[in-house]
């Protein structure tokens, strides 16, 4: 199912605080129900470029939950204001119109190994990282493969989403600071996984921030699991126009990881530059 | 109907170079695509000899009203273009424009007859903002340079050879007139101009690269100077570009002396901006320039 071509302009149905973050829905009457992994090139239609200032460019977010709406889909966008696009997305007001282009890129795989005794799925996000693997989750219950969360923050200010976004299943927590659950790294949770006797079977998904996911395809990678990493890249339009994505390819060469991605194997990339 | 060149468009609004891939953003749409085509001819991104990887990320960084970019030409190369891209490029509806680079004029050669001898290609774009190998000059800073490139290649091919300027000159018009006088059946301008940024977390270059090309609405102003400078040296067609977001900054650079617009930047904003662009010049010349005068400031 490919997206519409060209962007269109969607309503804001509810914008709201989730701990340090921000959860804003649009309602797209036009696209496709996008896939785990999937993403939106998103740019507000008031206060954006007009002044001549930034933000210019629209900004790449996944997708963290969609739902039906009305007329169209729902789609559920975590957001960290971390510059001045990302600051204009945290301030949008319900009722407002936000340009939308996608569903882009490809998605998250189910696990290859699927029998009875299988270890299922494990999912480790950082930080807003967090954000697509909600809809992974969910998309995994409904086909009901077994199914692990680890997330990790670095602090309270920087965390958010739990409630509305993993309120209905069981978490295992990491902080930085010690706020919640392990004192420590997420990573260091995914290590004692791996070391169960049906880590083999597993297969693991992570999003989150460039070290975490090194370390994660790395412990994967060493412990022979299968594992498929969402990263992010500066992006400036979301279809393969611009080459601003690239990503290192072991060997040479790059991948472009708006169209080859978002979602890679951590062979395909040369984590040390990620 | 606009004819440049001898080839019929639908409208004036083409693509810059780089700015669109069309086999990428088929894989992305779909044929929808190929049905509402936003351009009137498809610039192809530029093509060296050999296979390209491209520069080292970070390649990108938004500025105000625009962005600088540092991308490094990454294509398959001559041969891997003709025999994959080609084909797939020959299937849109537009007519086709390659965009060629090389450092050297037998590499030049080689790159014209290779894509001047096929069918599917309408016109060829020299791309002349390179380092030439034998001189150590960029051939389009140089109006020498580009006159005695020009030479070279303007017999090897019946197709029309649009030149593309670099903005990054002191008389871009003095390049202009020696493209025309070398055989250069139009002109394009205005490339990226040189630009840098220093990311404020690390005090450092945001670009890899240490600088790149700046884009966008904040080149425009520019690219209207530099486009006035050249209708007025040559007689050939031109097709202007350099931040063109809306119909009314297209009317400006036809008004400043393009032949056709191309845009660049705003697609990545707006997969369809092309063809937006298209409709509101439409519209904007069948309203006629006349009514109530509208002064700047503002």
């Amino acid at each position: 199912m490919t997206a519409p071509f060209g962007r269109r302009l969607c309503k804001v149905s509810e914008s709201r605080a989730t701990g340090g973050y921000r959860l804003f829905s649009l309602v797209d009457t036009e696209g496709p129900e996008p896939l785990p992994g999937q993403f939106y090139m998103l740019a507000s239609e008031r206060h954006w470029e007009q002044s001549g200032q930034r933000p210019y460019l629209p900004r790449a977010l996944s997708v963290a939950e969609t739902g039906p709406a009305a007329d169209g889909v729902r789609l559920d966008f975590l957001i960290e204001g971390i510059g001045p696009g990302t600051d204009r997305l945290c301030e949008l007001e319900e009722g407002e119109d936000v340009w939308v282009n996608g569903p882009l890129g490809n998605s998250f795989a189910v696990p290859r190994e699927l029998t009875p005794g299988a270890a299922g799925a494990i999912l480790v996000g950082g930080g807003i990282g967090i954000a697509p693997l909600a809809l992974l989750r969910r998309s995994f219950a409904a086909k009901n493969i077994p199914t692990r969360v680890l997330l990790g923050f670095r602090d309270a200010a920087h965390s958010g989403g739990l409630d509305d976004l993993f309120a209905c299943c069981e978490i295992k927590l990491a902080s930085d600071d010690g706020h919640a659950g392990h004192h420590g790294y997420v990573t260091d949770l995914l290590a004692a996984m791996l070391e169960g006797d049906d880590a083999a079977s597993a297969a693991v998904y992570s999003c989150g921030p460039p070290q975490m996911l090194e370390t994660v395809g790395a412990m994967c990678t060493e412990a022979g699991v299968a594992c498929e990493l969402a990263m992010e890249s500066p992006m400036a339009c979301g279809y393969g126009a611009c080459f601003g994505c690239a990503v290192p390819r072991p060997g040479g060469g790059y991948l472009r990881l708006c169209v080859d991605g978002p979602v890679v194997r951590p062979d395909q990339v040369e984590l040390a530059h990620a | 109907m606009p004819d440049f060149c001898g080839i019929e468009l639908k409208h004036p609004v083409i693509n810059a170079s780089g700015t669109f891939d069309a086999i990428a953003a088929r894989r992305v749409y779909g044929d929808a695509l190929l049905v509402d085509f936003p351009f009137a001819a498809f610039v192809s991104k530029t093509i060296t000899p050999e296979p390209r990887v491209g520069n080292e990320p970070q390649r990108i960084w938004e500025t105000s009203a625009g962005m600088i970019n540092s991308i490094g030409l990454p294509n398959k190369g001559l041969e891997g273009f003709l025999a994959e891209d080609l084909p797939r490029l020959a299937e849109l509806p537009v007519p086709l424009v390659v965009s060629v680079m090389a450092t050297g004029h037998d590499e030049f050669a080689r790159l014209v007859r290779g894509a001047g001898e096929r069918d599917e290609v309408a016109a060829i774009e020299l791309n002349v903002s390179c380092p030439n190998v034998h001189s150590g000059l960029i051939v389009g800073e140089q109006p020498a340079e580009t006159e005695s490139l020009l030479e070279v290649l303007r017999p090897l091919t019946e197709k029309p050879l649009i030149v593309k300027l670099t903005p990054n000159v002191a008389n871009p018009a003095d390049v202009a007139v020696a493209a025309e006088e070398g055989g250069a059946d139009a002109v394009s301008l205005i490339n990226t101009l040189k630009a840098s940024a220093i990311d404020p977390a690390s005090g450092e270059p945001g670009i890899a690269a240490g600088h790149g090309g700046l884009s966008g609405p904040a080149v425009r102003p520019v690219a209207i100077a530099q486009l006035r400078a050249v209708a007025a040296a040559v007689s050939v067609p031109i097709v202007g570009m350099g931040g063109i977001s809306s119909g009314a900054d297209a009317v400006e650079m036809l008004s400043a002396g393009a032949s056709l617009v191309a845009v660049g930047t705003e697609n990545f904003r707006d997969p369809r901006a092309g063809a937006r662009v298209a409709g509101e010049i439409a519209r904007a010349l069948r309203v006629g320039r006349g009514g109530a005068p509208i002064g700047n400031p503002a």
